[in-house]
């Protein structure tokens, strides 16, 4: 139905698509995570902010569970050598998370004080640093990532776990951890009212800002300090996927290639300063909807920023640029990527349909009185 | 090339983690369609006392799934942390199904069990059940995945080796999906998922009998497990054995390993009750035999041979021979890909690649390798004998005595003698932890019994293993059991808690215990 070339880009722009979707539905329930101890101040409080994600942090953590897979059965290369060269970081980021389940489910099943701010402070870390790693890996990728193939396509990291974190990376992480905070403030926005509500609004004000001034910084730092790739042999779109067949070289200023060679490509990085301006903006004059629509669309403009300056490159390789994985050569065989087209779009708006009925059954403030009247049955 | 050492600590990892991951995955299926059950009965019955029947076994089920959600998250990204050339490999196949997995099964069940169970005073009746359905269902396709996926890795049909892009590739994907070893393994482990389920509200819902209280809740709840339960033991049973003769090396293998058939027998074989084994000497000391039972399971046949031991071995010699060309050929093929001549020596002897891997663990260039290297290889293609032969054993008494159990459980219900047999009720007590001491050995035999192989006859595990150092992998290794064991003593704490708590945790003011307040 679709040529190889046409289903390589296909595929990267559903990667996005999940990962947008990732960051804005598991996001506003880690951002929860992370403003629970802060914006709950006592027990019946952080019980409150917890019950706005509570039926629906479990489906939206699939949001991350299918990332994987995705990446799993679309790009097979980019899962085997991303997430064994970033070993300890996956490694950091799987047992944050093991900390939700439980910490949601758990926590409230005892009267004790100390059982529940323990799972308090398990929440917050399970909501904290999986973004701050995200953030940081994309601040790798787009610096490049010091690994190589063997002839037979093993791929082995040279690089160290504390390398990961320097200075342009720690910058990523900022972005997105305070772009899942903001965009976690504005949902608590939505379902809470009162003290709480006051809280979440000062937050999704100050953690919006501190995204996009972070943002614009790593701009700044992208066009003036980072090289980027750039292939100058080889690398065929329509062929058959074989990341050794080309040349690559380290170019100053490559990043910002796309946006002179497509002017609509401009948009992308303006919807995220746009949107993140906007929700600052419904905050401030009481409009959470759209302040988290504001939000939701920051962060599409932000993840697709880092996606269209890298395009055709997912992780380029700094220490061997050859071995760089591109959308072209890291791809599965075209009837995979075929059959897992339609797999998608079949499946993918059905989810969006279920999920968007459950929220709507879901709707309406959480209170303290809920909280009183459900002592037995809420989380 | 990769050490020993790494490849020995990333199977210790995976085997930990998977093992981990099953203690909760059973009971998860098996308890989401035993809520079903429960709550069809009141939706026609309108009867409340099966309303809180629902809603106390799902809490139970709720805090078992928290620690299913946790594990299983590793699983999604632990062949790509640890088994990172394996996922280049066979990710075009493999991957599909986990990924299908994601949008049709597991996004279901996640998104209903947060309605399950906040949804009660929002939705109607009918929109309830409903949304319990779904998640049933959900939780159910999620385990059809999973083991196409894992079916695929013992019986790797639908796909063919590319020297292009260095991998397995799909060529038929309703192969893949309608693999005889993945329909037969995904009803037997939905089924023992069932028995899991069951003997859990059976063997709790005989503690309260025993001790004379909530007894209209247990009773009604012990009958239903056991007509469930009794249903799922025949259908673990008679569908286990499908398991047993379906077609494919992978089973020829592992199942003269389970029986410790050292050679081929006169058809029909007979079978191994129980065995003195000789691993040395690759011959059992003593064994008492059952005639012609093994070839009946086995082949459905009077005629029809199974191969033993040494027979696969032989045979195995032979395409370790030839695969060891294929992968020369190969080597030279990839530096010069249009070269016909080699083309032509590689397609000659492409079928034996993954036999010619196997040397890889010997020798870096195996057009080298030495008979004594190519000795190693053929020995390494048969499991160890001993662990498989007496895990299987062991699961399969266990399903027996679970068969005998549900049997008896159900006779006492339709008799109307429910809760009467104080032995009965401690049977169904004590045999509580049985299911999932099956579905451990039951995992172990399958996939220890797959070894030297990831992916049956085509990529050895050896070869699978992320390029990591075996200190951090026994590093993270440490991580997990520190978490995974913390959290399963959590878990169990309130398990214990709330069974012992039973439906008067509802705070209904109608159970055991309530009428004081």
């Amino acid at each position: 139905m679709f040529d190889y070339e046409t289903l390589k880009v296909i595929w990267w722009l559903f990667v996005g698509v999940l990962l947008v979707g990732f960051a804005v539905m598991d996001g506003h329930d880690m951002g929860v995570g992370t403003l629970l101890p802060f914006v709950g101040k006592t027990d019946e409080e952080r019980r409150v902010l917890i019950n706005t994600v509570g039926a629906h942090w479990e489906g939206n953590q699939v949001w991350f569970v299918l990332g994987g897979g995705a990446i799993f059965a679309a790009w097979p290369l980019v899962y085997a050598t991303a997430f064994s060269g970033f070993y300890w970081a996956m490694m950091a980021v799987l047992w944050a998370l093991f900390f939700r389940p439980v910490g949601f489910d758990y926590r409230s099943k005892l009267a004790s004080k100390t059982w529940r701010t323990s799972w308090d402070w398990g929440l917050f870390i399970g909501g904290t640093v999986p973004p701050i790693i995200f953030g940081v890996a994309f601040g790798n990728l787009l610096q490049g990532v010091p690994f190589h193939f063997s002839d037979d396509l093993r791929s082995t990291y040279t690089g160290t776990f504390w390398q990961l974190l320097n200075p342009f990376a720690l910058l990523a992480g900022v972005i997105s951890s305070a772009m899942i905070i903001a965009h976690g403030a504005n949902f608590l926005m939505i379902r809470t009212e009162g003290d709480i509500y006051r809280r979440s609004r000062t937050a999704a004000m100050i953690f919006g800002s501190l995204a996009l001034l972070a943002f614009a910084a790593a701009g700044v730092w992208v066009m003036n300090g980072i090289a980027g790739y750039v292939i100058t042999s080889g690398n065929i779109p329509g062929d058959l996927p074989n990341p050794l067949d080309k040349t690559v070289v380290v170019q100053a200023g490559a990043w910002m290639h796309n946006y002179s060679l497509y002017a609509w490509a401009k948009l992308i990085p303006m919807i995220a300063f746009i949107g993140g301006a906007l929700a600052i903006v419904f905050a401030l004059i009481n409009k959470p909807l759209l302040a988290f629509i504001g939000s939701s669309l920051s962060m599409l403009g932000i993840i697709g920023t880092a996606g269209v300056s890298m395009f055709p490159f997912l992780m380029p390789s700094s220490t061997n640029p050859n071995s760089s994985l591109t959308v072209w050569d890291s791809v599965s065989s075209h009837m995979t990527l075929e059959l897992m087209f339609f797999a998608t779009i079949i499946f993918l708006p059905l989810i969006v349909m279920y999920t968007s009925w459950a929220y709507k059954i879901m709707a309406g403030k959480v209170t303290l009185d809920f909280i009183k009247n459900n002592d037995h049955s809420a989380y | 090339m990769i050490s020993a050492e790494l490849v020995d600590a990333s199977r210790l990892q995976f085997a930990i983690v998977a093992l981990y991951h099953f203690l909760f995955v059973p009971l998860t299926l098996g308890m989401t369609f035993m809520l079903v059950i429960m709550e069809s009965t009141y939706v026609i019955t309108n009867k409340p006392i099966y309303k809180d029947m629902v809603k106390f076994w799902g809490k139970l089920f709720g805090i078992n799934f928290a620690l299913g959600v946790t594990t299983g998250i590793t699983m999604e990204f632990q062949f790509g942390t640890n088994w990172a050339y394996y996922s280049h490999y066979v990710g075009d196949i493999f991957g599909a199904p986990l990924a299908i997995e994601g949008l049709m099964a597991f996004f279901l069940e996640s998104t209903f069990i947060g309605l399950f169970f906040f949804g009660w005073d929002k939705l109607s009746k009918n929109k309830h059940l409903m949304v319990t359905m779904l998640m049933a269902l959900g939780s159910n396709l999620s385990a059809l995945w999973i083991l196409v996926a894992n079916g695929w890795m013992n019986n790797p049909v639908g796909s063919e080796f590319s020297f292009i892009t260095m991998r397995m590739e799909m060529v038929d994907f309703w192969d893949v999906v309608f693999n005889p070893q993945a329909q037969a393994k995904f009803v037997h482990t939905i089924s023992a998922g069932y028995v899991t389920a069951a003997t859990f509200v059976l063997g709790i819902s005989s503690w309260y009998l025993l001790k004379g209280r909530d007894v209209e809740f247990a009773k009604r709840s012990f009958r239903i497990a056991a007509a469930f339960g009794f249903a799922s033991a025949m259908s673990v049973i008679v569908l286990g054995d499908e398991s047993g003769y379906t077609v494919g090396e992978a089973q020829q293998t592992k199942m003269a390993a389970i029986e410790a058939m050292w050679h081929t027998e006169p058809a029909p074989a007979s079978f191994n009750l129980i065995a003195d084994i000789n691993e040395k000497e690759q011959k059992n000391n003593w064994a008492i035999e059952i005639p012609y039972v093994m070839g009946i399971i086995g082949t459905r046949s009077l005629t029809k041979e199974i191969p033993g031991i040494h027979e696969i071995k032989e045979k195995n010699r032979v395409k370790i021979i030839n695969g060891a060309k294929a992968v020369t050929a190969l080597a030279a093929l990839r530096k010069d890909t249009k070269n016909e001549a080699l083309k032509a020596e590689f397609e000659k002897y492409k079928a034996d690649l993954g036999y010619g891997l196997l040397l890889k663990k010997y020798t870096e260039d195996v057009s080298l390798a030495t008979p004594e290297m190519i000795q190693k290889a053929v020995d390494d293609t048969v499991p160890h004998v001993t662990p498989i032969f007496w895990s299987f054993r062991a699961m399969v008494a266990i399903g027996t005595g679970l068969l005998a159990l549900f049997a008896t459980a159900l006779y006492m219900s339709v008799t109307n003698r429910c809760g009467k047999q104080k032995w009965l009720l401690r049977w169904a007590l004590w045999f509580i932890p049985m299911p999932w001491i099956a579905a451990e050995l039951g995992w172990f035999v399958a996939e220890y019994g797959r070894q030297p192989w990831t992916i049956f006859g085509v990529l050895p595990t050896h070869l699978s293993a992320s390029t990591l150092t075996a200190g951090n992998v026994y590093a993270s290794i440490g991580g997990f059991v520190l978490f995974y064991t913390g959290l399963l003593i959590v878990e169990m704490y309130l398990m214990v808690k709330f069974a012992r708590l039973g439906p008067s945790s509802l705070h209904t003011g109608r159970y055991h215990g309530e009428a004081q307040h």
